[in-house]
């Protein structure tokens, strides 16, 4: 049953790594048809990467090694994050294996290293993404633990594991805690992957950039994994999000069928929520950098009132 | 919001399609094309243009012109392009930023020059303060004439350039 296990481990993290790109297609599918566009086909990303690929690498001449390794130490962070999360089952080998501390350091130790990176060739540009994302991601750090103490304190563990399956077990059940920590998770998921109420993806506007400034010196199969990475992200925190807060359909490895409804589930919260997501880019718009403090703020605000409920009510 | 949703639906979606100029396509050029065409990446530089040619590229950003559904999208480093936009007679100022933003395209690349000015420095011509055209400083593979050119022209002139002769060079895609 462990082959059969650490098979199941692989089949989620490639599915994961080839799926990202694909979750990215059809966000920016329904970007463009809200613009009154016609849409890029589906597969648009899968293009760009293969095109990336197929270019030549062109790198300043103050590089450092820093600056070659990080697409790759980047890709292989969120790689393995990717196989950290219950997707579509919930007791992979893995899934045991890092809390959710451990998650948000990986997370976070992939963006200090592209933050360095970008600082490493001495561009103006660089430093200024480099010090927005710092800004953006220090204050969105605090809300996504506060968020992940609350479920936490509701299951008596921090492995994301018995996170799910507590919420398993207890059945349907509506906690008013997790009312508030999902929009503090909503809030995070927007800020840190460069979303718009905080950053726009699809800017050209050096002034404006945050994540897009990091990465203005990148080029080829480089820029490549950096972008695959970014998607990787963005399928991360969305699968965080149906573990934590949508967790129905999931299922274990002993049932069969159980894993292809359960992954057919998977696909369905994502065809959904990526629409969802354009749709709230699309209404809303992007802040001023000195309001994104007062934006997390709220984010982590709301956290800390979901971990309060739970005290108070014991819900 | 709810106008914001609204607005949109009441106006769908306005892309007109583009019909490429087939008749002397081979297939190895559209295999090019289907390759770094259909997710081709512009970089725009203004050497001393006087910003005719930049309303006319701002235009092409339109939605009727179907930039996105073509895979084609504008980026703001040279080394995320695929090809090099210039506009503009270059003015002395701009030589050396245009040849260094040359040099960080990553091959394979294009250079495209829109406009009269970018042709031959138009009516500013060659003097003291100007060059006189793009390709006194970088190689040129199409020029887009025009003042300006229209978005169409433009769209055709980046076509042209991407299945150019200049893409033998690459691996024939099989």
């Amino acid at each position: 049953m462990t082959l059969v296990n650490w098979l199941l481990q692989g089949g989620q993290e490639i599915l994961g790594v080839l799926l990202a790109p694909l979750l990215m297609g059809w966000v920016g599918i329904w970007r463009a048809w809200l613009q009154n566009r016609q849409a890029p086909p589906l597969t648009q990303p899968y293009r760009q990467l293969f095109k990336l690929f197929h270019k030549e690498v062109v790198i300043a001449e103050t590089a450092s090694p820093l600056f070659r390794v990080t697409p790759y130490l980047l890709f292989g962070c969120m790689g393995l994050t990717a196989s950290l999360i219950p997707m579509v089952i919930t007791d992979l080998p893995l899934a045991g294996a890092v809390d959710v501390i451990a998650l948000v350091g990986l997370l976070s130790l992939a963006r200090v290293f592209l933050a360095l990176a970008a600082m490493d060739v001495g561009t103006a540009f660089g430093s200024l993404g480099a010090r927005r994302e710092m800004l953006v991601s220090f204050l969105a750090e605090p809300a996504l633990l506060m968020v992940f103490f609350t479920i936490a304190s509701l299951n008596a563990s921090t492995s994301l594991r018995f996170m799910v399956t507590g919420f398993a077990a207890r059945g349907f059940y509506l906690y008013p805690s997790l009312a508030f920590a999902g929009v503090a998770f909503l809030m995070v998921l927007l800020a840190e992957n460069g979303r718009i109420p905080v950053d726009n993806p699809e800017t050209h506007l050096e002034l404006t950039m945050i994540h897009e400034a990091m990465i203005l010196e990148y080029s080829g199969r480089h820029l490549a994994l950096i972008e695959w990475a970014n998607a990787l992200k963005l399928l991360i925190y969305f699968s965080l999000g149906f573990a934590l807060f949508l967790p129905f359909g999931l299922t274990d490895s002993q049932r069969g069928w159980g894993i292809l409804g359960a992954l057919i589930l998977f696909l369905l919260k994502l065809t959904v929520m990526g629409a969802g997501l354009a749709v709230l880019e699309t209404v809303s718009a992007k802040q001023r950098l000195f309001r994104v403090p007062e934006y997390l703020g709220t984010a982590f605000l709301l956290a800390v009132l979901a971990i309060l409920l739970h005290y108070l009510l014991g819900s | 919001m709810a106008n914001i949703l609204n607005e949109i639906l009441r106006h769908g979606v306005r892309s007109e399609p583009f019909s490429w100029p087939q008749a002397d396509l081979e297939t190895w050029q559209q295999a090019l094309w289907q390759r770094f065409g259909r997710a081709l990446v512009i970089r725009h530089v203004d050497a001393g243009s006087c910003n005719g040619c930049e309303l006319e590229i701002h235009a092409l950003n339109a939605p009727q012109y179907n930039l996105t559904g073509l895979g084609l999208h504008f980026s703001a480093s040279p080394r995320h392009a695929d090809l090099l936009l210039v506009t503009g007679p270059v003015s002395r100022h701009m030589e050396e930023a245009l040849r260094r933003t040359y040099a960080a395209l990553p091959e394979p690349r294009w250079v495209v020059a829109v406009g009269d000015c970018g042709r031959d420095g138009g009516v500013f011509g060659k003097s003291y303060a100007c060059l006189g055209g793009v390709s006194q400083v970088i190689p040129v593979d199409v020029v887009v004439a025009g003042c300006p050119p229209t978005p169409l022209q433009l769209l055709a002139g980046i076509w042209r350039a991407v299945t150019s002769a200049k893409g033998s060079t690459l691996p024939r895609p099989e």
